[in-house]
């Protein structure tokens, strides 16, 4: 039968949302507090969802320390107290929780197969969380 | 369609371990889980129905009958029991968070009349979640 696990993660970082495409003017009413030149930080809190059948030998859907252990190297790691805008994937796209989600998705997406990958859910704040179910997700 | 969840709390004790594998590969596999002694958890349970709204009641389901329901057949079986032990579903089959979410639909869907089963949710930890949705 076929379950869907998901587990939380957190990690610390900083951003600004600034776009180089829109003027300074722009991106104050866009981005408003967002957009201060500093940049500000938050406390991420990531939910990864996996599926797949439950397996007879162990009652699970993958290994806990499978995913954790991904988890932790390839996404905790890489921006765990880390300014966003200064990372690869965030030179070109404005680091918004949005383009977050879809990285953190691609990540697990591209390197994680003891599951199949369901959603990456990202909550920024307590009154804001992002998902993100793939290309083709809901 | 309307969707409502109910939750509730049990707490249980539990652990790993697989007959057909030997106690190495338990170990190895399970970890500190396979603790024959035995470890406990405060799990939260989510059921959510789905259904039309009655134009009469208002609801989508009597939310005492949901309640009651719950409590008879998931409650009162779990809580404060020792999942290997004590709970028959348990004896053959490991009661990992998985197999705890498909065994709680396996109890509620046949009892639920008024509305249709939608998901089981089973928080382990803050940190940790199975939903079951039915699927084969």
């Amino acid at each position: 039968m076929k379950a869907h696990l998901t587990r939380r993660y957190m990690f610390s970082a900083s951003h600004r949302l600034h776009s180089d495409e829109m003027s300074e003017e722009e991106n104050r009413v866009t981005y408003g507090k967002c957009n201060n030149p500093y940049g500000h930080g938050h406390n991420y809190v990531i939910g990864v969802t996996v599926s797949g059948p439950v397996d007879d030998r162990t009652g699970m859907v993958c290994d806990l320390v499978d995913l954790d252990g991904f988890v932790h190297a390839h996404v905790v790691e890489r921006y765990d107290h880390q300014n966003l805008n200064l990372l690869p994937e965030f030179r070109k796209q404005v680091p918004t929780t949005e383009n977050l989600c879809i990285s953190i998705y691609e990540i697990v997406k591209r390197g994680f197969s003891k599951a199949h990958l369901d959603k990456v859910r990202i909550e920024e704040t307590m009154m804001n969380s992002f998902e993100y179910l793939g290309e083709n997700g809901r | 369609m309307v969707y409502l969840t109910r939750r509730a709390e049990f707490s249980a004790a539990h652990y790993y371990h697989n007959p057909e594998l030997t106690s190495d590969e338990n170990q190895r596999l399970f970890g500190k889980c396979n603790n024959p002694n035995g470890h406990g958890h405060n799990y939260t349970l989510e059921v959510t129905v789905k259904g039309a709204v009655d134009p009469t009641s208002g609801f989508v389901v009597d939310l005492k009958q949901l309640k009651d329901v719950m409590s008879r057949e998931v409650l009162d079986a779990l809580d404060h029991r020792f999942l290997n032990k004590e709970v028959p579903e348990f004896f053959s089959k490991i009661p990992t968070t998985e197999n705890l979410a498909i065994v709680i639909w396996q109890r509620l869907a046949p009892k639920l009349t008024a509305a249709q089963l939608h998901r089981v949710r089973v928080y382990e930890t803050a940190d940790l979640f199975v939903d079951f949705y039915g699927e084969a």
